[in-house]
């Protein structure tokens, strides 16, 4: 890497690794996954606009400063403050700063096969799932992931039998409670064993106001003929940094759903991880962004198809308001064994803003050669002509033009299977097309 | 007082120099009246449709448009409408993701809204809407689909026809409503226009053909060529030009 043209790190960076210098030396494979990561974030530090996967979020000019780890938050304050998705029938478990709040959480009479614990529980006690940690490499660094790997302590940790059904959805509200900025670290961990199927649910708020950072991660292991559906609301206030990660190793025969909405942040970035190691699989990657003022976020995606047979859909769509900034990487590999790959990427953009910006970069490496795969992105302006047809019936012009945002957006969300939470992300939309009018 | 009253008016293609499509044109509209504006392809039939529902793409340069007293080209698109004035399309546009019922529901509600009523009730509209749609021969599963999308040619010209029904306006402008139907749709949408006729309601039915003209009988036939009316007549005139043509008028325009 171009360690040379950077020589001076940046205050963020060097409170980061004042951190990371703090670090217990634990002589367990965790303690030793988390001093590895922590070595090749002072390696590489902050990543930017020449590195290749962050070229269009500067994370080191976007993220200035490095705010302390967070405190505990206070339980009153955290329930006060986590009121997203609150109208969805679900279990919810409540992550604030970056640890379980028990009092807010629901661990009562679960489900026949489900087993769902605390991170930081999972690792007092010893239990083998903690070796699973980590255990998803994404085959390239990732600054965010590497600092959610040295830095987070707790989040949550959920096994799903071989062949049950979890009808229920889970719910994992990451809140961020206090007045003063501060970072946040929560892990995560899924097991959906064989055959059996799950939603899973994670949602991301704070203050308005306070530039907290949150980093989040969360490895899938997703097995065989399971079906699993992940839906994901970030709504963090607009003054902070929110980096996610979410990494899926995925088996034979499953099917696998993804919606990811990104309404907040100042700035966002999220990518998501997918190696395709069984036969026959169906994942659907969908995403929508909703952006104003001078909000910037980032979806990237990396799909690897290892194996032959396997379907991959994404399609996200974003709306860009005022002068806010959209980035989509959308990253496609199909080695050489993965023969009768289909995979289809779709971004489309929609720029309400005269000075808003996306940038679009789709990229397939194609190692196969008998394969389907195609790519697409498109952005433009609201079609004047719709526009005209709406005005001729008396639709105001505002109006007329949240109408066909939200069917624009609507297209995406309409992918999320499940009825309560596609009509709450609907409402979610609604109200920011409100906000905006 | 004509309810519609275009004086001398010229109009271009916004920001393109030089030629003028209408070239003063001059029409009166009473309520209770159907005219039929009948001309030739390119002599800016469905420029004056669009001028008067507010079309951004054309300059008026000169001349007026007075809708029940007041200066229709100083309004807003929606305000036109709300107004009264509706344009049924020659090509009605698709509206992927927003739902015939939605869209009709927002129109008819901002409509009221503008002239400070209340907004319709859910029994009511939806009442409204079955009554509307069933002698136009549309579904509920229409209603429910994306607006005019993937609906035949005749179905979008009943979906307008609809809308029509719907908002009640006071002014109706048929832009070729005939095109692209065939005899039994013709029949349809014919019978749909002529349930809206009234003392109240003035229309503009601007065909190419004199067959709709048998269906939506005019009270005044208005021959269009160049950007200008050039011949006015009874409904006698349609049949005229259906047996000549419009050569004549393009001769003497020339």
């Amino acid at each position: 890497m171009n360690a040379d043209i950077r020589p001076i790190r940046t205050p963020a960076e060097q409170a980061l690794i004042a951190e990371l210098d703090q670090l217990p030396s634990v002589n367990d494979r965790l303690g030793d996954l988390r001093l590895a990561a922590a070595r090749s974030f002072e390696e590489n530090g902050l990543p930017h606009r020449r590195v290749e996967e962050w070229k269009y979020t500067d994370l080191r000019t976007l993220m200035r400063d490095a705010v302390p780890v967070a405190g505990t938050a206070a339980v009153a304050e955290a329930d006060a403050r986590a009121k997203l998705l609150r109208e969805v029938e679900a279990r919810r478990i409540v992550v604030a700063n970056g640890a379980v709040v028990p009092e807010l959480s629901d661990f009562s009479a679960l489900e026949e096969g489900l087993t769902l614990r605390s991170l930081a529980d999972v690792i007092a006690s010893g239990d083998d799932v903690a070796a699973r940690i980590g255990g998803i490499v994404p085959g390239r660094y990732d600054a965010a992931l590497a600092l959610n790997t040295a830095l987070a302590k707790d989040g949550v940790v959920l096994e799903v039998a071989p062949g049950a059904h979890i009808e229920r959805p889970i719910h994992v509200v990451h809140v961020f409670a206090g007045s003063a900025p501060a970072a946040s670290f929560a892990r995560s961990l899924v097991v959906v064993g064989e055959g059996a199927t799950l939603t899973y649910v994670e949602s991301f708020e704070g203050p308005a106001g306070i530039a907290y950072q949150v980093n989040s991660a969360t490895e899938f292991y997703v097995g065989d003929e399971t079906h699993l559906d992940v839906v994901r609301l970030q709504e963090e206030s607009a003054s902070a940094i929110h980096l996610s990660t979410l990494l899926f190793e995925v088996g034979r025969r499953t099917q696998l759903h993804t919606f990811t909405f990104a309404m907040g942040a100042a700035v966002a970035r999220t990518s998501l991880y997918a190696t395709l190691s069984g036969e026959d699989s169906h994942i659907a990657f969908n995403g929508a962004t909703l952006l104003k003022d001078r909000q910037h976020s980032d979806s990237t995606l990396f799909v690897d198809h290892k194996v032959p047979g396997c379907e991959s859909r994404e399609l996200f769509k974003t709306v860009l308001d005022d002068q806010s900034r959209g980035v989509f990487q959308g990253k496609i590999v199909v080695r050489q064994a993965a023969q009768k790959t289909d995979g289809r990427m779709m971004s489309r953009a929609l720029v309400l803003g005269d000075d808003a910006e996306m940038d679009n970069k789709p990229e397939l490496e194609i190692f196969a050669d008998d394969v389907q795969c195609g790519h697409g992105a498109t952005c433009g302006a609201i079609d004047d002509e719709l526009l005209f047809y709406l005005r001729a019936r008396g639709i105001p012009l505002k109006e007329a033009q949240s109408l066909l945002v939200q069917a624009f957006v609507g297209e995406a969300i309409e992918t999320v299977e499940h009825d309560g939470l596609r009509e709450a992300l609907i409402a979610c939309a609604e109200g920011w097309l409100k906000a905006r009018a | 007082m004509a309810m519609l009253e275009i004086d001398n008016l010229h109009a271009k293609i916004e920001g393109e120099e030089g030629r003028e499509i209408l070239k003063g044109l001059t029409l009166s509209v009473n309520p209770g009246e159907v005219h039929a504006i009948m001309g030739p392809n390119g002599s800016g039939k469905s420029t004056l449709s669009y001028i008067l529902a507010g079309k951004e793409d054309y300059e008026v340069t000169d001349g007026s448009v007075t809708f029940e007293g007041e200066d229709l080209l100083e309004m807003e698109i929606d305000e036109r409408a709300a107004k009264g004035l509706f344009l049924a399309f020659q090509y009605p546009i698709e509206v992927p993701g927003v739902a015939t019922m939605t869209f009709l529901r927002s129109a008819l509600n901002a409509q009221r809204k503008k002239r400070g009523e209340e907004e319709i009730s859910t029994p009511d509209f939806l009442r409204l809407i079955r009554e509307r749609a069933g002698g136009l021969g549309i579904s509920q599963d229409m209603l429910k689909r994306g607006v005019n999308v993937g609906f035949s040619g005749g179905e979008k010209k009943r979906a307008e026809i609809l809308q029509m029904a719907v908002l009640q306006p006071k002014l109706c402008i048929l832009d070729e409503t005939d095109s692209g139907l065939d005899i039994d749709a013709l029949k349809v949408v014919s019978e749909g226009v002529n349930a809206l006729r009234s003392p109240d309601r003035a229309m503009i039915v601007i065909t190419h053909y004199q067959r709709l003209l048998n269906h939506i009988v005019p009270d005044v036939v208005h021959v269009m060529n160049k950007g200008r009316i050039v011949r006015s007549g009874g409904k006698e005139l349609a049949l005229e030009l259906e047996a000549n043509g419009y050569a004549e008028y393009q001769q003497d325009a020339a």
